[in-house]
Formats: C-alpha cells, sequence, structure tokens
C-alpha cells in the first residue's frame, strides 16, 4: 500500500493554507477489511490527509530542508463518515511556524458537509541528531511527496501551485 | 497589565490544553513533568499557547532551555550541578527558583524547575517589559 492519503492540491499559498482532494476508490486496500459491506474510511486515515497537506504546506515553508514529523494531534472530532464514491477536501490553515516545528488547523469536508476537524502540531527534527541518525536523507520529503505539488500544475482546472524546489 | 492571579488563571488554562490534565491537578508548584505529565514534544505546544494566550514571542529556549550544561564540567560534577553552573542557571533562568533547587543541586533534578509557578513568572517578565 502506498502511504499518501491525498490526491492532488487544488490550492497552495506558501506558509499560509492549502488546500487537497482525496477521492475514496472501492478499490482501496483499506475497503477490504474495513469493512467487509461498510466500506468507511478510518477516521485516523483522515487525519494522516490533513498531516500530509499540512506536512508539505510546512515542508515547503522551509524549501523542504527541515524533517516535518507529525508530533502530536493535539485535538481531533469526526462528526459525521465517509465512504467509498465520496470526494473529501482537506483545508489546512499554518497558524505557527518556528525553527523548532509548526501546527496547523485542519478541516475535513466532503459533499459541502463537515466530516471533521483537527489541530495538529509539527516538530522539526533535531538538525544535529537527525543527522547523527539518518544522515543528509531527508526522508520525509521523498520524491512522492513533493512531486504531488508539480503534478497538481499539470491538471486542468486547477490552480497552479507554488514552485517546487530542491 | 494582567494581575500575578490571572496570568496563573490563564497559564494553568493552557496547561489543561495542552497536557489533558484537571485544572484541579494543577497547583503553583506542580512540575510540569513530574506532577503534570509533559514529555518533551509538549514544552513546544505549550510555549504555542504561551505566545497565542499572551501576545508574546517567546525566543527558542528562553523558557525551557534544551541543554544548559551540555556535559560541561565546569557545570557539573558527580551528577550534581557545581556553584559555576548554579550561576548559569540563575542568569539564563532568573524567573525559576533556584534557591530551592541549590539546597540539592541534583541534575536529574533539573526537571523539576520547571512548574506552573515558574512559567507564570516568566510570563509576568515579559509583560512588565
Amino acid at each position: 500500500m502506498r502511504w499518501i492519503w491525498i490526491d492532488r492540491f487544488l490550492e497552495f499559498h506558501p506558509g499560509k493554507s492549502a488546500k487537497a482532494l482525496k477521492s475514496l476508490s472501492l478499490a482501496e486496500d483499506i475497503f477490504r477489511d474495513h469493512f467487509p459491506g461498510y466500506p468507511v474510511m478510518p477516521a485516523a486515515l483522515l487525519v494522516e490527509g490533513l498531516a500530509q497537506t499540512g506536512g508539505i504546506l510546512v515542508g515547503h515553508a522551509n524549501d523542504f530542508k527541515e524533517k516535518v514529523v507529525l508530533a502530536k494531534i493535539i485535538r481531533a472530532k469526526f462528526e459525521r463518515e465517509v465512504m467509498a464514491g465520496d470526494q473529501v477536501l482537506f483545508d489546512v490553515e499554518l497558524t505557527h511556524l518556528r525553527p523548532e516545528g509548526a501546527s496547523i488547523n485542519g478541516r475535513v469536508t466532503a459533499g459541502g458537509l463537515l466530516v471533521g476537524e483537527a489541530e495538529i502540531f509539527f516538530a522539526h527534527l533535531d538538525q544535529a541528531r537527525s543527522k547523527q541518525l539518518f544522515g543528509d536523507n531527508n526522508f520525509v520529503f521523498t520524491g512522492e511527496l513533493k512531486r504531488l505539488l508539480g503534478s497538481t500544475q499539470m491538471t486542468k482546472g486547477a490552480p497552479a501551485a507554488a514552485p517546487v524546489s530542491g | 497589565m494582567p494581575t500575578q492571579d490571572e496570568i496563573y488563571t490563564k497559564v494553568s488554562a493552557t496547561l489543561v490544553e495542552a497536557l489533558n490534565v484537571d485544572e484541579e491537578d494543577i497547583k503553583p508548584a506542580s512540575t510540569l513533568q513530574g506532577d503534570l505529565g509533559a514529555e518533551s514534544i509538549d514544552f513546544l505546544d505549550i510555549v504555542f499557547r504561551l505566545e497565542r494566550e499572551f501576545g508574546i514571542k517567546i525566543p527558542r529556549g528562553e523558557l525551557f532551555p534544551e541543554s544548559i550544561f551540555s556535559g560541561d564540567p565546569d557545570f557539573v560534577q558527580n551528577g550534581r550541578v557545581t556553584e559555576k553552573g548554579l550561576d548559569e542557571l540563575r542568569t539564563r533562568m532568573p524567573f525559576a527558583d533556584i534557591e530551592q533547587f541549590e539546597k540539592d543541586p541534583e541534575v536529574s533534578a533539573i526537571s523539576d524547575l520547571f512548574t506552573v509557578e515558574m512559567i507564570t513568572r516568566y510570563i509576568q517578565g515579559k509583560l512588565g517589559k
């Protein structure tokens, strides 16, 4: 299974906010077990979708030089379920950005209805320590997550995303 | 400028949210890690919330210094903080209760300096400037 829970950025305002889209397909592996005959998207993966939308926003703000890791889900509340066939929107706003980390507010909607909200806190992995453990490799922003921003520009009708550097 | 009580009330409310603790568990002398169960990642969350709540900027390492002594033998000997180390603490954390700590300056007890009262005093100093 590929660990990518957003399909496309619809909006990307560097250092401010981002909006991403995820279409849920019955062909996805998760729906085999979650649940047979009742393909409901696990709320934890909706939080992951928000975290990926927000994580790329945070990463972009520092030119993808920092290793941005999800550190804490400050709060998360879900109002309704989304199922295979639904289109989910992740709206994320950057609320804090500092050398040590960042936080975002996120909203999940589907068909104009609120699905859930979460506040997520990211840490920048300590530079010295991370270098010792992982070397120079930025394992967070591998090609796939960064390509996602670029691929948005190729799609018709979607507003152009911010340029991806690095 | 808010009174010390007002600051304390806001600091408590901030900790209730950041650490998911009950308000009645928070006392002025409560230590963030020992009594309130804060983990290292919570410190940054607390800093974010205090900045928002009080409209101040808290530079990195000012409220919660990360590594004060970094293994310097001038500051720490046999697991205890030296006189020079205590001076360093007074300089770096003038808002902390070093007097209590210096009675038994075990380096492992440094985290006990981080109390609700300490944050309150820090904010008070910050707002007074």
